[in-house]
């Protein structure tokens, strides 16, 4: 059937994958560990996420072999996500800036 | 179809045009891949609405955010370890995702014993997740007083957020460990000798997306 996915790859390949997902799970929780502040801890922590959301959604969901067509399906939509974030985040600091002038 | 591979490499726009224009089937896999897909795909949004809400309230509340690294504390052998439970339960999640992936691979190989063996090691693995987030909730309850609508700590929407997410997480994680053992046992029954062992990946992208949840949950929830 799909030639794309039902490609076989070594199991080397997992168990790579599996050790860098452990290493940025490590490094992830040192940023906590150490108690990281500000702008440093949100970066690390961003960077850190999408790293791992990447491997997994890449290599262990078999994405990279996939066609362009389902790359499409899967990523198209969730740019919708994308702009809601935005819109709630832009929302929520001017629910905090009245919350502020009024209640406190 | 040899034509078909060649635009493939040459042009990911010209594979995706002619796949929607050609006169065949769009997406070429089984249904039941691309069913699970629009799922996935569907549970992402829920998801993301989720920690929408987590970072509006989070946002918008005047009132103190308890330090997670400290709520989530254990002392072990006398040691003040911060946001240790969580960090054992991330690493269990990826190694359950690792195991998965291996019983994937073994599946296509046709290895029946080893793919049987690997899922119920990756449904047990999750199992012992879902056991730890059971004694995680039974501690903020019981010991530190929080409730989806107060949290003695700061901020009540804490316990609101809390309980919505990490129980909908908990909620898949559980639906994941029964659907893995029915899958590893039909597999191992030899129910899909004559289907092909796609059933082993449709599941497995189940389970990679409930680790995948983990991972901004962790990151949002936990570490921000």
């Amino acid at each position: 059937m799909s030639q794309s996915s039902d490609e076989q790859h070594p199991i080397s390949l997992y168990l790579k994958i599996w050790c860098l997902l452990f290493v940025l799970s490590t490094l992830s929780y040192l940023v906590d560990y150490f108690q990281v502040q500000g702008i440093v801890r949100w970066t690390l922590i961003l960077v850190f996420m999408f790293l791992k959301a990447g491997l997994i959604i890449g290599i262990f969901m078999h994405v990279s072999w996939e066609k362009y067509s389902v790359k499409l399906l899967l990523f198209v939509p969730p740019i919708a996500i994308l702009v809601f974030i935005i819109l709630m985040a832009i929302e929520a600091d001017y629910t905090y800036l009245n919350r502020l002038t009024f209640w406190q | 179809m040899s034509n078909n591979k060649h635009t493939d490499q040459t042009s990911s726009w010209q594979s995706a045009v002619s796949d929607w224009s050609a006169d065949k089937e769009t997406f070429n896999m089984p249904w039941g891949k691309l069913m699970m897909w629009i799922f996935l795909l569907s549970d992402t949004f829920i998801f993301s609405i989720f920690l929408t809400s987590y970072m509006k309230v989070r946002m918008t509340t005047t009132a103190d955010w308890p330090s997670s690294s400290e709520v989530f504390a254990l002392t072990i052998a006398g040691n003040h370890i911060p946001l240790v439970l969580i960090a054992i339960m991330t690493f269990i999640l990826i190694t359950s995702s690792g195991t998965m992936a291996m019983a994937v691979n073994f599946a296509y190989k046709g290895d029946k014993s080893k793919t049987f063996y690997l899922m119920i090691l990756t449904a047990v693995l999750g199992a012992s997740f879902v056991g730890m987030q059971a004694f995680e909730w039974t501690k903020l309850i019981v010991d530190e007083g929080i409730r989806p609508w107060a949290n003695p700590l700061g901020a009540a929407q804490f316990g609101s957020i809390f309980f919505m997410i990490t129980g909908f997480h908990g909620l898949h994680v559980s639906c994941g460990v029964i659907y893995l053992a029915i899958v590893a046992n039909k597999v191992r029954k030899g129910d899909y000798d004559k289907k092909g062992f796609h059933i082993v990946e449709i599941t497995g992208l189940y389970w990679h997306f409930v680790d995948l949840v983990w991972v901004f949950i962790f990151a949002f929830f936990y570490l921000w």
